[in-house]
């Protein structure tokens, strides 16, 4: 173990000579940390982007025909006189699903803090592969670029959706759109490279680079979410791209992969598609799991409950992730028997994402907790969790999914996962590893404001489409009041619109908060949080290389409030104190 | 809405009673686990906050504690499990689909759905078949057996108020099957994304008496063969 870790000398050494140019220090750098951070800005981005494209459905489907205000600016193809075609909400449907999964929730869990955790969390100089980093970041940057450019090109963007279902995506005169859909198809297929790129890096990292003393159980839950996630991106991955290249033929040299002619089968593309969408799911709610482990035994103050099992439900999640993608597919016209076993499988995740729910539970009973930014939001994360993974049972349960398949209730379903678990994960993230990253500290004040704001309107925003979908109301409509079923409930679509936007308004808040502090932040010092991981016996920010000597690693990662302490937190690398020998048991007790 | 709380739509097939009480069940359990979940995690959040000279319990867990909630989950989902599978064969597995009742083929396409019935012989194929576009017509009581198939891309068959969905897939022939409890008008919707026309490809369900129905039909075939004499 660790011996791939470098002498400390050697490290002192790349301490000292950090006389890299301004491109090869903050462009194309190797340094994990400066990749993490790039990491961040691009997806940070993205996840506005995803925003606003979900603001201006949300405009047509509250006030469906009704001019958007400056929607001038779209050109007639996209929104004549400022009212949406259809086709352009097909295009925001898609892409704002693309750009949130592919280009925001998932290189922010993954990208940014894979990247700029692992190596400080175990005690390591930088990634195994540091050249190999460098590229992945630098393939995610034009995969983003070509999804947005997509926007540009005549017909518009895909229109297929975000999980692109064929013969719609295959053939452009079913879709209307020509170059789109295949642009989408090729940024996907580069964004893979970039993430299997990174998927063995800290695959490698964490199995060779860990210090002296840091042995699997001493891990930082965050590491173990992180490199059991990078295990599943290496395997899910490269199912994708195999689906996006045969769907690019179909696409451009007249293949028929998923086209009923010539012996295709359009099901075939949602086998595959599901086949790396469920572990893509667990991709995207597993290392948030992980930072929320970290930062609620930060905040309360004490060990998380249950390490073992901790990381036993991770590993079990990530297992049961391979044999539920069927659950996509009940309605599908697949064999009503492997539905039945689907379900079974499925309601089978309830078990360790409870096992999860009630030891974070048992990690606050008892504690002495503080409600720093990252607590709140982390506390958000458990209580939104518990919604969106009840709400599953719902639809795991197969004859109830009958009605609410492809409503407003997966929607519903899905952003309580996403946004209230995981991007609630990410704000925690965030704002606890910031003061690390920057070296200042966030505005407490502006941070809890944003987050009470953020909390209110996610919830108006997002359960009344469980409503909806109860109503009836499906997915990727352009116009529900089309529908006579769904004109009774309009005024709630009304409602879920307004909250929508002040959610999005709420997150100028955010955006205001981190560009402040990034320059006028309190400056942070090396362990802010009183927290026990390596990376705070770093410098914040960290130099090159991280350590000033290799830490040597005595305990586990959450010995918060330990009798051996003086205070109330005790660092994985703090020597153990020479104890007073115990009193001699020779002497009768009691005298 | 009467009931903005709980939306569902009126509820006219006989599967649809007991997909709704399956859900409630659903709903009763989910809600309790969620109510006893969020009242613990408010109440600890209360008790144990930071306070002046109070340290926090060093543990690191608890073995009992954790054997108990992994049991009790697994046997919640188990009985899930159970009680879900019988209600999804009855209206999924064509083997129990019940016999006899009126056949239909609807083929689904960009944007719309075309409906066929084997008019009074009761079979395909013959010249006393006709089409109807957008509109399902059906007799109340009787089990309709539908067969679905998809000419361009996938379109999902989504009648609300029957609590029915299936998707339609080119190159398959899915059978799918119903029966309403109630005469009146009902909606016929696109559920899967088709294309650019997906929000207005809608249809009625036309549910009427069977001695109406009859004679529906009946009318439908004399117009088709008056056209066909033509």
């Amino acid at each position: 173990m660790s011996t791939i870790a470098l002498p400390h000398e050697a490290q002192a050494h790349a301490l000292h000579h950090d006389d890299r140019s301004f491109v090869r220090k903050y462009i194309f750098s190797t340094d994990h940390k400066i990749i993490g951070i790039q990491f961040l800005f691009m997806s940070l981005f993205f996840l506005l982007v995803g925003g606003l494209l979900a603001m201006t459905m949300r405009w047509q489907l509250g006030w469906p025909g009704r001019p958007i205000p400056g929607g001038a600016i779209l050109g007639d193809a996209k929104a004549p006189g400022g009212v949406m075609l259809p086709e352009f909400y097909n295009a925001l449907v898609t892409m704002h699903g693309t750009f949130m999964i592919f280009f925001a929730i998932m290189p922010l869990l993954v990208g940014v803090f894979a990247n700029y955790l692992i190596p400080l969390q175990i005690g390591a100089p930088d990634m195994a592969f540091p050249r190999l980093n460098m590229a992945s970041f630098w393939t995610a940057v034009p995969a983003g670029l070509m999804m947005l450019a997509s926007f540009l090109v005549a017909g518009g963007s895909a229109g297929a959706g975000w999980t692109s279902y064929a013969p719609l995506s295959a053939v452009p005169e079913y879709s209307g759109v020509h170059t789109g859909q295949q642009l989408w198809c090729l940024s996907l297929i580069i964004l893979g490279f970039s993430s299997l790129m990174g998927a063995v890096n800290y695959i490698t990292t964490v199995i060779n680079m860990r210090a002296p003393g840091m042995t699997w159980f001493r891990l930082p839950l965050p590491v173990w979410a992180l490199f059991i996630t990078a295990i599943l991106i290496l395997l899910a991955i490269p199912i994708l791209t195999g689906a996006l290249i045969l769907l690019y033929f179909d696409q451009t040299i007249g293949t028929t992969f998923f086209l009923p002619a010539n012996g295709g089968q359009p099901l075939l593309w949602q086998h595959m598609f599901w086949f790396f969408g469920h572990p893509e799911v667990y991709i995207l709610i597993l290392p948030a799991m992980g930072f929320v482990s970290e930062i609620l035994a930060n905040g309360a103050r004490k060990p998380i409950f249950g390490y073992p099992a901790m990381v036993g439900a991770m590993i079990a999640i990530a297992f049961l992730g391979w044999i539920v993608w069927g659950h996509h597919m009940f309605m599908s016209g697949m064999n009503p028997v492997l539905g039945g076993y689907f379900m079974v499988s499925t309601l089978v995740i309830a078990v360790p994402s409870a096992i999860k729910t009630f030891n974070w539970l048992g990690t606050l009973w008892g504690g002495s907790i503080r409600f720093h930014v990252p607590m709140l939001n982390a506390l958000a994360f458990v209580s939104m969790f518990v919604i969106g993974g009840l709400s599953g049972m719902f639809v795991a349960a197969t004859p109830v999914d009958i009605p609410l398949h492809d409503t407003y209730f997966v929607v519903a379903h899905i952003h309580y996962v996403l946004f209230g678990g995981s991007l609630f994960g990410i704000f925690a993230a965030i704002t606890y590893w910031f003061p690390k990253m920057f070296g200042r500290m966030m505005n407490e004040t502006l941070g809890k404001i944003h987050f009470f704001l953020t909390f209110i309107f996610f919830n108006l925003t997002f359960f009344p489409m469980h409503l909806l979908g109860i109503a009836g109301m499906m997915r990727r409509l352009y116009d529900p009041t089309q529908y006579p079923h769904l004109q009774p409930v309009q005024p709630m679509n009304e409602f879920v619109s307004v909250n929508a936007f002040l959610l999005g308004a709420t997150q100028l808040i955010f955006v205001f908060n981190f560009l402040w502090s990034l320059f006028k932040g309190r400056k942070a010092e090396t362990n802010p949080w009183h927290a026990n991981t390596l990376e705070w016996a770093a410098p914040s920010p960290p130099p090159h290389g991280n350590f000033e000597v290799t830490p040597i690693v005595y305990r586990g990662p959450y010995e918060y409030s330990s009798p051996d302490s003086p205070v109330d937190y005790l660092p994985q690398d703090r020597p153990p104190l020479e104890r007073p020998s115990p009193a001699p048991t020779l002497a009768p007790a009691g005298n | 809405m009467e009931r903005w709380w709980m939306p569902l739509p009126e509820d006219v097939s006989t599967f649809g009673p007991r997909i709704d009480s399956l859900f409630f069940t659903i709903l009763w359990i989910t809600g309790i686990v969620f109510v006893l979940v969020e009242v613990l995690l408010v109440y600890y959040i209360v008790k144990y906050r930071a306070r002046e000279g109070r340290r926090a319990i060093f543990s690191h867990g608890n073995t009992r504690l954790e054997i108990i909630w992994t049991t009790a989950t697994f046997a919640i989902v188990f009985f899930l499990g159970l009680a879900s599978q019988p209600l999804w064969y009855a209206v999924k597995e064509p083997a129990r689909f019940p016999r006899g009742g009126l056949e239909l083929n609807v083929t689904a396409k960009q944007f719309e759905w075309h409906v066929t019935y084997p008019g009074l012989d009761g079979r395909f194929g013959t010249a006393d078949d006709f089409e109807k576009r957008n509109e399902l017509d059906i007799p109340v009581g009787v089990p309709v057996h539908i067969t679905l198939r998809a000419e361009d891309v996938i379109h999902s068959f989504f009648l609300p108020q029957f609590r029915l969905k299936q998707d339609a897939v080119p190159g398959m022939e899915i059978p799918a099957w119903f029966q309403a409890t109630k005469t009146g008008e009902f909606v016929l919707g696109c559920a899967e994304l088709c294309g650019l026309g997906h929000y207005r490809m809608r249809g009625r369900v036309i549910v009427q008496s069977q001695e109406d129905f009859q004679r529906w039909v009946q009318q439908q075939t004399q117009v088709r063969t008056a056209d066909a004499a033509r």
